[in-house]
């Protein structure tokens, strides 16, 4: 114990011996049952507190708990951080943690030559192997040849490390993502003292567990300081130039939760959250359930549809009606969601985008829902559709759904991704008070009063059931222009549907203009995202305007309406290119909207884009039209 | 309407629209039978909510001078639990048909039952699709010859009843659309504090005409009805001679003759709306036994649904203290970082 106490205490002194790195991308690997997200989020955690930037993901199987030792229960986190600003996960890892054959398996395409990989060799046995699908050990055929392989029996290790805390043997294996945290704080040079706090905290009722997981952490810690394994190098990575401010790490469903909340205050009305389970949106569900003292009642509901069917209640009645889901659950809501856009009710619908069709990958992120979304209904049934582009931006564009659904009386579909939804980013904490209000209007006068009556933005008016003389009523049949009563008139369905059509039409003088992240218009190549492509376009245009390229970057962020200005801004540029996870969803409808010759990239495999596949497509670009 | 100086009568509650049911359809008895209701309850129109699905029965709220909702097809339980989750404070009325509450709405049904959600819920049953022209419906009888079935049916039709009471509903009643003791069981559906579910018997003119017939016919009624009274006897036919006891082998009732010194009456059963296993048996009945018609089961539980989640919510405030979000926010693993 004094050796790692003495580590600590010199960590600093080695400096000479540490590898600089601007940025570096670390991978841990190892089955469902290891431990893994919770070793990420706690380096996730010291990374922070280390004042790096950074970007994690997880990536976790769809099963609870696959077999062990199988490929395809194999859990992984990766996680970039680094002394610049992160944009994206990282294409490929610098370090890999394998803690059993099957997670090196299913991660080996990902390395390039040079990579660090630890590797547990006490996991390495006959059985697992098998179980992974090497016919041979890969320690020993030479195809690990190219990587830097750091071969530690951490199990054994571990083993030994905690043996003096009475643990069963299988409860001491289980502090094996202990050993390897320990090991990869050494290589970072990081500090054992916060993770040690936060473990006393989690596990102070369980003593001897608490106990051995922080003996575990101290002895991997020593490890890499006394192994003096050539395969083992520590690195330093210089801390970012990062706004001041009080920060936390926030995924894409706790920025959206304060999102919402933040903005159903400002709107001065209490959120109704209906929702049901459904993977990768859950999340979003079990963090408002918590926050039910801050103005919000979650409800279960028993189907997706009756989620949507009470959020549209519950806006009726006057509050803010919130549902959410993941494609699968959109299309069973999309009947309902027709129906408020025919009663002209605020409601905000999130989608937590995954990969379709069908039931699809559930786990895997894409964002193939955009046509959904804009066209998902039967009848003309237009609705306003928004995207965000990071895990932190899910906070400002929940407040931006709910004041639209709010000032123009629409539903909103907010759409996110399994990305979006689960990986993490540090966001500085706003002020909330100083971020704007929508106080939502409730029309309370008789004189007068018609329920389909329009304002000069063509929105009608909202009265709460329990205003005294403003008792009418509405559905989903057609409605007369202004009375709101039931018409099956020829002219009034006509006038009605462009009246609805041009009221969503309207939102786009309530947004603002489309700007440019990177770039000007009189660039030769401008790329246009939306949604989590946002960090490695982002990314791969900086890297080509470094090099003096022309090249800009748009971001989507209103999808329906497209901001006013967005055809003038693209016909400015020679080429355009659409990178999507679809297979060409927004590409179709800027071509179609503005007759621009814009050119898709489509990625359809479960995973964000890669910077280099981006850098690949413009460099194809390029050679096409030099 | 403002703060009314006469109390409201049952014609102040009709709205302005003109009534589009069938002529002689059983609905606008259940109409007439409602507004007194709400006059009986002096209902305050702005505060009362109907709220309907799709069908006949479904277009209810539009000939009703309150706040109403016609919603899409099945969907009326999952609506109005929405409207209660967001105030509470509303009278809420839920009217929907046997196609639309337990066919495609089935499962809204059963849990707005099972939660308890404060609602009236009537549920119009006249054993055919009738807007969509006289399909087969959940609750028509085996052998039914419609449009979609002209071979006659061949699968085992739902009791609504029966229905209600496996979902866990705490009040569980039946009515008769033309049937003057309808009012009075509406009534104790509303007083309910929770669901109250009435299955109301609606005879449909036009595709399903005399359904009912050989329970309601007037020649027929009196052997072909049992009228459950809290703590009365349950008695039946014409001279009330006959009453309903345990059957010996217990399978179920059975009728048991009264003799001329009231012989047999000390096995007769007594009603208690709280006793859950004889609902189950009342609701069970079926010509030509006698069918039960009236309050069949009412055991309040102790807090409604929507109560018990704002109880929860005022819990947590009061836990708080003040409720705010961005101090939560600065709470927790959050890290500083200086210029």
């Amino acid at each position: 114990m004094a050796v790692v106490d003495r580590v600590q205490g010199e960590a600093g002194e080695e400096e000479g011996v540490r590898q600089p790195l601007e940025t570096a991308v670390v991978r841990f690997a190892g089955d469902s049952g290891d431990g893994v997200q919770l070793t990420g989020s706690l380096f996730t955690l010291s990374t922070a507190l280390a004042h790096h930037d950074l970007t994690t993901f997880p990536d976790f199987p769809a099963e609870i708990r696959a077999p062990a030792g199988t490929t395809y229960g194999v859990s992984a986190f990766q996680i970039h951080f680094g002394g610049r600003e992160i944009r994206t996960i990282g294409d490929r890892p610098d370090v890999l943690v394998a803690l059993n054959p099957a997670a090196l398996k299913v991660n080996l395409d990902d390395l390039r030559p040079g990579t660090v990989i630890i590797l547990d060799t006490g996991s390495f046995t006959e059985r697992n192997l098998r179980k992974a699908g090497f016919t041979e050990d890969p320690r020993e055929d030479g195809s690990l040849d190219a990587y830097r392989v750091a071969a530690i029996d951490i199990s054994g290790l571990t083993r030994r490390a905690v043996a003096h805390t009475g643990l069963t043997s299988r409860e001491q294996l289980r502090c094996k993502n202990f050993f390897a945290l320990g090991l990869v704080f050494w290589m970072f040079d990081r500090d054992l003292g916060p993770v040690i706090d936060w473990t006393r905290q989690k596990f102070g009722r369980k003593p001897a567990l608490c106990e051995a997981n922080i003996a575990a952490l101290k002895a991997g810690h020593a490890f890499g300081e006394t192994a003096e394994m050539p395969q083992l190098p520590a690195f330093r990575v210089p801390p970012a130039s990062i706004e001041p401010g009080l920060y936390r790490a926030v995924t894409g469903s706790e920025a959206m939760a304060y999102g919402l909340l933040d903005g159903a205050r400002k709107a001065g009305l209490q959120m109704t959250f209906c929702s049901y389970p459904i993977t990768p949106a859950s999340p979003l569900l079990h963090v408002l359930a918590k926050l039910r003292g801050y103005g919000v009642t979650t409800f279960q509901a028993e189907d997706e549809i009756a989620a949507v069917c009470a959020a549209i209640g519950a806006s009726y009645a006057g509050a803010l009606g919130v549902t959410s889901s993941s494609g699968p659950g959109i299309s069973l809501k999309s009947e309902a969601i027709g129906l408020a856009v025919m009663t002209e009710l605020p409601l905000v619908v999130v989608n937590t985008q995954r990969a379709g069709p069908s039931t699809g990958m559930p786990t895997k992120t894409e964002q193939s829902d955009l046509f959904q979304a804009l066209y998902g209904r039967n009848g003309d049934a237009p609705v306003v559709v928004l995207a965000a582009a990071s895990p932190a931006d899910c906070f400002a564009m929940a407040r931006e759904a709910v004041r639209i659904a709010v000032r123009h009386m629409t539903p909103v579909i907010l759409l996110s991704d399994g990305f979006l939804a689960n990986a993490a980013e540090p966001w500085r904490i706003p002020d909330l008070d100083a971020l704007p209000a929508f106080p939502a209007r409730f029309h309370t006068d008789p004189e007068g009063f018609a329920p389909y009556a329009r304002d000069e933005r063509l929105v009608r008016p909202w009265v709460r059931p329990g205003t005294p003389g403003l008792q009418h009523r509405i559905g989903g049949l057609e409605k007369r222009h202004e009375t709101g009563e039931v018409s099956y008139d020829p002219e009034n369905h006509q006038r009605m549907t462009e009246l609805r059509w041009n009221k969503v039409l309207k939102v786009a003088e309530d947004i603002p203009e489309q700007e440019l992240e990177q770039g000007d218009p009189g660039d030769r190549i401008c790329v246009v995202g939306w949604g989590s492509t946002y960090g490695p376009i982002s990314r791969a245009v900086t890297t080509r305007r470094r090099r003096g390229e022309k090249v800009a970057h748009l971001h989507l962020r209103y999808l329906w309406p497209l901001p006013r200005n967005l055809g003038d801004l693209l016909s400015g540029f020679e080429r355009i290119l659409v990178p999507e996870m679809n297979k060409g969803q927004l590409v179709q409808l800027l071509r179609s909207r503005y007759l621009v010759p814009a050119i898709g990239l489509s990625k359809v495999s479960g995973r964000p884009f890669g910077v280099a596949e981006l850098e690949q497509a413009l460099d194809r670009l390029s050679e096409e039209c030099p | 309407m403002n703060a009314p100086a006469r109390p409201l009568q049952p014609k102040d509650y009709a709205s302005d629209q003109e009534v589009r049911w069938c002529a002689g359809c059983g609905d606008y008895a259940v109409l007439k039978a409602v507004e007194r209701v709400l006059a009986e309850i002096g209902a305050d129109p702005a505060n009362t909510v109907f709220v309907s699905g799709i069908g006949c029965a479904a277009r209810f709220p539009y000939y009703v001078a309150t706040y109403g909702f016609h919603g899409i097809h099945g969907r009326a339980p999952a609506i109005a639990t929405g409207v209660k989750l967001a105030n509470p404070e509303l009278d809420v009325w839920v009217i929907g048909g046997d196609g639309d509450m337990l066919s495609i709405g089935a499962n809204h049904l059963a849990h707005t039952l099972r939660r308890n959600v404060d609602l009236t819920l009537l549920l119009f049953n006249n054993e055919v699709y009738g807007l969509t022209k006289g399909q087969l419906s959940p609750t028509a009888p085996l052998g039914s010859r419609t449009p979609s079935s002209p071979l006659g049916s061949v699968e085992n039709p739902l009791s609504a009843c029966r229905f209600a009471l496996a979902a866990g509903a705490r009040f569980v009643a039946r009515g008769i659309d033309t049937q003057k003791d309808l009012p009075a069981i509406l009534r104790a559906a509303h007083d309910h504090p929770g669901t109250g579910f009435v299955e109301i018997l609606q005879n449909c003119i036009v595709y399903n005409d005399g359904a009912f017939a050989e329970i309601t016919e007037r020649a027929v009624a009196a052997e072909r009805q049992v009228h459950p009274v809290h703590g009365e006897p349950l008695l039946f036919g014409a001279e009330r001679r006959k009453g309903l006891r345990l059957a010996a082998d217990g399978s179920g009732l059975e009728v048991v003759e009264i003799g001329p010194d009231g012989e047999g009456m000390e096995e007769v059963l007594r009603h208690d709306r709280t006793n859950l296993a004889l609902a189950g048996m009342l609701a069970a009945l079926e010509p030509p036994m006698p069918v039960a018609i009236g309050v069949i089961y009412d055991n309040p539980a102790p807090v409604s649904y929507e109560r018990a989640l704002r109880g929860q919510e005022e819990g947590e405030r009061e836990r708080l203290g003040e409720a705010d979000l961005g101090a939560m926010l600065r709470r927790g693993p959050v890290w500083m970082v200086t210029a």
